[in-house]
């Protein structure tokens, strides 16, 4: 080292910091970092971790907050929701039922849109901000719009309806159309966002590709099958995984536009929790049941995550 | 079999038919937010049985009604500035965390950041009876405090934090360290270099926090119960008879006022939105 003059602060694991001359530089990196960091670590530490453990411990008791009566039932709830408890079963349905009928809708729709509206032509950014802007829109506003609309014989749609001769159903109170009314109004509010997701997938493909094609003589439907549908697979796939997730925790729309009826026939999981823990105050049987709900959305993350390794 | 066509005659056909179609479909994206607000300047009579989109008589009185009804200029104020607050937090402990992830390096970055990412796959449905017995114990059932501290910390906070680690790990690291030459600190590194290098991050959190701030449902409903601390949505919901009837001439008018402003927003900005919804994709 004699000769040199002293190395640059900068280099060497052994640098020292001349405002704190005890610390290595590298201590002092790990220092910062941590302190840069621990707002979020706390907050995650107290609000998500610490809750998912209690969640745990709950959903092994027996609470109810009107007696204040702790008991350790073991797996009791999870029994008596998925054996004892046909209203369990009915949920699942439901909300099996709300999944199979939004995710294919919903990303049908998404993937025509996205088609009609990746390329540039007069009017594109109207239409890509029309189908957006529900997405912008509180769920609570949409919801009461569509209930609005959806009156009985005096609301807007079904007169429209008598208009062209067909008597529409009460939407809303009727035990069959309920669920139907709720997709469809769901898939309305939220299909910009997938929407985007694919015209953002859309304009990342080479253009080449295409052109290509085409001097071979390839139709258009050609096209997408070989060339389109294939690339787009790993953004269906994320697409498929976040809607159907998002399918299972929808909660404030159904809240406002059904209350989980007709006769329950729209009470879905989220909404089965809220009720269960909040208004009939079983914290035990309601700790049960959001981790079932965790369980069905960690094994479709994890189906996700397999197929996207095998993909690559 | 169309040779009465020229090739150009046949892309304005192909083009007018894509035209009408969107048009068609577009409709019951477009049409629930007229109406919303044609209802909201109809009188109670007038709710139902005239499928005219202008109304019969201009009924601004319930737009006056809407604040007499409940305290709905408070209401308005709690969501504003909770929102508002949620953002600027969400802005500067996001960018905290996601820039030391992304340039700092110390023992058990990968796992800590492996830890976050868990709490994305997590809904917050499974974790909010156990969040209200904390908030319990601090003594904050019936304030806004549940509704600033769960965004902030909550997965939407993590979506953030990884938001902008993204970012920061695209920027340039020359900048940074010279600022670090010139005797910057590493908090001054950050806040003089790094954030402002990064407005269009920032810009993408602050747009999506304050929407999912301003739209939160289920949190305001379970931890807040008297009028005056209510958000917008529980409000809007809340405009009925006693029997749970909805006054939907005053809610209509109450939605309109609700929705107005956001979608004026939005319209203006429309660009820069709608990009910050696919920056931040995985949301749902």
């Amino acid at each position: 080292m004699e000769g040199k003059p002293a190395t640059s602060p900068k280099s060497g694991p052994t640098a020292r910091d001349d405002r704190a001359p005890w610390l290595t530089l590298k201590m002092r990196e790990a220092m910062e970092a941590w302190l840069f960091i621990s707002p979020t670590i706390a907050g995650f530490l107290i609000f998500f971790a610490g809750p998912l453990i209690a969640v745990i411990g709950y959903s092994l008791t027996e609470w109810n907050l009107l007696s204040q009566q702790v008991t350790y039932v073991g797996l009791a709830n999870y029994r008596d929701a998925l054996f004892a408890n046909a209203d369990f079963w009915h949920v699942a349905r439901n909300s099996a039922i709300f999944a199979l009928g939004l995710v294919p809708l919903n990303m049908m729709l998404a993937l025509m849109l996205a088609l009609g509206l990746s390329r540039r032509f007069p009017g594109v950014i109207i239409f890509r901000t029309v189908f957006f802007a529900p997405v912008v829109t509180s769920a609570a506003a949409w919801a009461i719009v569509w209930k609005f609309l959806l009156q009985g014989e005096a609301g807007f749609v079904n007169q429209m309806l008598a208009g062209i001769g067909i008597a529409g159903p009460n939407w809303l109170r009727d035990p069959d159309w309920a669920m139907v009314a709720v997709i469809l109004t769901r898939v309305i509010k939220m299909v910009g966002l997938n929407m985007i997701l694919y015209i953002a997938a859309l304009q990342a493909i080479p253009r080449d590709y295409e052109a290509a094609a085409r001097l071979e003589g390839a139709s258009d439907w050609q096209i997408f099958r070989a060339i389109t549908w294939p690339l787009l697979g790993p953004t269906t796939l994320v697409i498929m995984v976040i809607t159907t997730i998002g399918s299972f925790k929808v909660f404030d729309h159904i809240y406002l536009m059904t209350g989980g009826g007709p006769e329950n026939g729209t009470l879905v999981l989220a909404f089965y929790i809220y009720e269960q823990g909040f208004k009939f105050f079983n914290v035990g049987y309601a700790s049960a049941l959001a981790m079932i709900m965790f369980a069905i959305v960690m094994a479709l993350t994890v189906v996700q995550l397999l197929l996207r390794r095998k993909d690559t | 079999m169309t040779s009465w066509l020229t090739p150009r005659q046949l892309r304005l056909l192909n083009r007018t038919c894509w035209m009408l179609a969107l048009s068609i479909v577009a409709i019951p994206f477009v049409f629930p937010f007229l109406w919303m607000l044609s209802s909201g300047f109809k009188s109670a009579a007038e709710m139902f049985g005239s499928p005219s989109i202008v109304p019969r008589e201009w009924q601004w009185q319930n737009f006056i009604e809407v604040f007499t009804y409940q305290p709905f200029a408070r209401q308005y104020f709690n969501s504003l500035y909770i929102s508002l607050t949620v953002t600027l937090l969400t802005l500067v402990i996001a960018s905290l965390a996601g820039y030391a992830l992304a340039r700092l390096r110390f023992a058990g970055a990968s796992l800590v950041g492996l830890f976050l990412v868990s709490a994305l796959m997590v809904p917050e449905e499974v974790t909010i009876i156990p969040n209200f017995f904390l908030m319990k114990r601090f003594g904050f059932i019936d304030s806004h405090w549940p509704l600033i501290l769960l965004p902030v910390f909550g997965p939407h906070g993590i979506v953030a934090t990884f938001l902008m680690r993204q970012y920061f790990l695209a920027l340039p690291k020359e900048l940074e360290e010279a600022g670090r030459m010139d005797g910057l600190s590493r908090f001054g590194v950050w806040w003089r270099v790094a954030l402002p290098m990064s407005r269009p991050a920032l810009a993408a959190v602050a747009i999506i926090t304050f929407l999912h701030s301003w739209n939160l449902f289920l949190e305001p409903l379970i931890f807040v119960s008297s009028l005056e601390k209510f958000t917008l949505p529980l409000a809007l919901s809340n405009f009925t008879d006693p029997y749970g009837v909805p006054l939907w001439h005053l809610q209509l008018a109450a939605t309109s006022l609700a929705v107005v402003p956001i979608l004026i927003v939005y319209l203006i900005a429309q660009r820069q939105i709608i990009e910050s919804f696919a920056l931040s994709g995985v949301k749902g």
